[in-house]
């Protein structure tokens, strides 16, 4: 069926912003022209009245937890990938910490195979750097690759051993796959269940230092300058991190990084009354840090908003807040918070289009934009629609936001992908 | 005037005349111990669980007294014989417990927070008898209702606390109280173990363990726990004595009425020499004493029991 997107705000960042019409056939983007310009090829096509709405480029996750195999108590494919059609993503890319590990190409198979019988969004497997994310041996990344994963990474532990990183990042370039590293110094943060200060030392609460994270930054960026591959900085908490970072983009190293919705509105205010909600890998940090984040979004530093979607049941939330896992659902609230930056003169539309879809496309190497004859993965957004967070609305089989009770502004109406209607949000409006 | 509180789990949470009510109760709870039938029928019929996850002796056996010099009936849950030991979690015992209707249940845990988590679930009166590395109320209370004995106020003294101050929930519900009470609190030790942004909490960090003892009125010594050492947290003993310790030189440097005080047990001749702990500064023993007398007060008001219950 083909589908006639009429009069929304066209964002294809760099390329054009201004009100169009998008007419998509047979899956592709087969026309874009001045609003009011396009007609409808014939009576089956869907007319979507996208007057208020933004039109852009489908929003692509590269950071996210789905559980399956074995946590699908906490999510599954076909839930997360629920998850990610509701909050706007064409495209998540899943990390290999799940049970075991994606260190094989069976693995990697596996979650292929379940991704496409769930059939909604576009799921890209992170493989393993080492056999079970143990950093004792490399995966074999050729066959990884072969199988379908598109980049590596240890995510959910570091890769402490330095020789290691140095020759995963060689090894992979071979294959062309990215590495993703999850940047922290585990000896320096051991014990640590929230960000070190004045509100841990008072909660009685042992802390994790900004230094824990930024000292394995800057040791990744010393080795991707040594080795002159690039590697990416997955979930960027620290004032240091992105200091670090904007330096050794100016100092022509090819590092990338993403930061989360939670480092770029939260504090470790969110973690009294030892609320679990509030806790996560790294941690929610200072005010000082927050600013920072914000300000490495706005001029770059910071590449990407990933959500590190970790979703976790009850069980592991509802105790002490020692014993809690780590992490918070994000698929749903990622792009209301960030819209969330548009308002607040953070972030223009086009840099918070840029940094959810079109830098993780550049960084994994996935075709993006709206232009003629390229595949109709779009996110429809009304900028303006006030909805509260409300658990039982949430899609994702785990419950574990720190939002729950928000009133957040702005919202996916309409996610397709490759010209299917994956999320309606206009169907009863609009037909 | 009643305590107007269900739970008692920090010092942060506690008013300045809330405390003054404790202490006051405390007080007058202390001549029954002196009695020769030590028993009150105050709390008849109500429950007090003792629910503690970490071993403790003082501290159970404290709160146990108290209990039974009120009448109470207490029954006891230890880690090693809670089911916890079989895998149930908090939250499960939590609904195990008051499926009992306890009144009070009295916990001490190793992660901090575990009380605030129990109160929030109870209808039960909480006394958190030490969280982790974060509160231990009654302990501090006892400390300050023996500073307020020896010294007559909690108003303008310098306390002295010297130790491992980022592990102790002591020094912190001290910390809290102390200042909330008029007190000037100096802190010292190795600054491994002085943790960041304590500052914040009203106190001042000492650069030496002399300039923290220099003038004060109280010392308060923390115990120190060898293990630290595999943390990197201290080198020896032995060292430690040497330059953190409590000895006669250093007590010289204090007020000529300093009292010294620790929470115990002691580690005799690392945080502490020998003839300090038992010389005639320490009112280490009055801290026990009083331990009953302050937890019989907590047990009292928070059941609803006031200063002056016929006026009030």
């Amino acid at each position: 069926m083909p589908i006639l997107i009429k009069g929304g705000r066209v964002i294809d960042p760099g390329h054009m912003d201004e009100i169009g019409d998008v007419l998509i056939e047979k899956g592709r983007i087969r026309a874009v022209q001045p609003a009011g310009t396009l007609e409808a090829p014939g009576a089956d096509c869907r007319i979507v009245d996208a007057a208020g709405l933004w039109v852009t480029p489908g929003l692509i996750d590269m950071h996210v937890h789905f559980r399956e195999p074995g946590q699908e108590y906490k999510e599954t494919i076909l839930t997360g990938s629920q998850a990610a059609a509701a909050g706007g993503f064409t495209a998540v890319c899943t990390m290999p910490n799940t049970n075991p590990v994606n260190d094989d190409p069976a693995i990697t198979a596996l979650i292929l195979e379940k991704a496409a019988r769930a059939g909604l969004v576009r799921v890209y497997p992170v493989a393993a750097v080492s056999v079970g994310s143990r950093g004792e041996q490399l995966c074999e990344f050729g066959e990884l690759k072969a199988a379908g994963a598109i980049g590596v990474s240890d995510d959910g532990l570091p890769v402490m051993n330095a020789q290691l990183m140095r020759r995963a990042l060689e090894y992979a370039a071979g294959f062309g796959l990215r590495v993703i590293s999850h940047a922290e110094d585990m000896q320096l943060a051991e014990g640590g269940v929230m960000n070190e200060g004045p509100r841990a030392t008072r909660m009685g609460l042992a802390g994790i230092p900004n230094a824990c994270e930024s000292v394995m930054v800057m040791r990744d960026i010393a080795l991707s300058a040594l080795t002159g591959v690039p590697v990416h900085i997955a979930h960027v908490s620290t004032r240091e991190s992105v200091d670090a970072i904007r330096r050794a983009k100016s100092d022509g190293i090819p590092v990338t990084a993403e930061t989360a919705p939670h480092y770029f509105t939260l504090t470790d205010e969110a973690v009294e009354g030892y609320n679990t909600h509030a806790k996560m890998n790294p941690p929610l940090r200072s005010e000082a840090d927050r600013e920072a984040i914000c300000r490495g979004l706005a001029d770059g530093t910071l590449d990407a908003i990933a959500t590190d979607h970790a979703p976790h049941s009850a069980m592991e939330k509802e105790v002490e807040f020692d014993r809690a896992a780590n992490g918070v659902i994000g698929l749903e609230t990622a792009l209301p918070l960030g819209l969330k930056l548009v308002a607040d003169h953070v972030l223009t539309a086009s840099d918070l289009i840029t940094r959810m879809a079109l830098a993780p496309a550049r960084i994994l190497g996935l075709p993006t934009g709206i232009r003629v004859g390229q595949a109709a993965d779009l996110t429809l957004i009304d900028p303006l629609k006030e909805w509260i967070v409300t658990i039982r609305d949430i899609k994702s089989k785990s419950k574990n936001t720190p939002f729950e009770n928000w009133t957040l502004k702005g919202k996916a109406v309409m996610t397709l992908v490759e010209g299917q209607i994956k999320l309606d949000g206009l169907q009863r409006e609009n037909r | 005037m009643a305590l107007k509180k269900k739970d008692i789990l920090d010092l942060a949470s506690l008013s300045v005349d809330e405390i003054q009510l404790i202490l006051d109760t405390a007080e007058s709870m202390r001549e029954i111990s002196e009695r020769p039938i030590k028993k009150v029928p105050t709390l008849r019929g109500k429950t007090v669980v003792l629910f503690f996850y970490e071993p403790s002796t003082r501290t159970k056996l404290s709160f146990d007294v108290a209990a039974k010099r009120l009448s109470a009936d207490s029954l006891s849950l230890s880690a090693g014989m809670s089911s916890l030991t079989k895998g149930e979690t908090l939250l499960d015992t939590a609904r195990n417990l008051e499926a009992m209707h306890p009144d009070v249940v009295i916990l001490r845990h190793a992660y901090s927070g575990a009380p605030q988590f129990l109160a929030r679930r109870l209808k039960a009166s909480v006394i958190n008898a030490g969280d982790g590395t974060h509160a231990h109320p009654s302990q501090a209370l006892l400390d300050m209702m023996t500073i307020r004995q020896h010294k007559g106020t909690l108003s303008g003294l310098k306390v002295a606390i010297v130790g491992d101050i980022a592990h102790s929930r002591v020094a912190r519900s001290n910390c809290e109280g102390l200042t909330k009470m008029g007190s000037q609190v100096v802190l010292a030790g190795p600054p491994t173990m002085i943790p960041r942004g304590i500052e914040e909490m009203g106190v001042t960090v000492a650069p030496t363990v002399e300039a923290a003892m220099t003038g004060a009125d109280v010392i308060m010594m923390l115990r120190i726990q060898k293990e630290r050492q595999k943390s990197f947290l201290m080198a020896t003993e032995r060292e430690y004595a040497r330059f953190f310790g409590l000895d006669q030189e250093r007590v010289r440097l204090a007020k000529d009425d300093v009292v010294i005080m620790h929470p115990g047990p002691i580690n005799r001749g690392v945080e502490i020499s020998p003839d300090v702990a038992d010389g005639p500064y320490s009112i280490i023993l009055d801290q026990v004493t009083n331990g009953v007398a302050v937890r019989m007060a907590l047990l009292f008001l928070v059941t609803g029991g006031g200063l002056n219950a016929d006026s009030d």
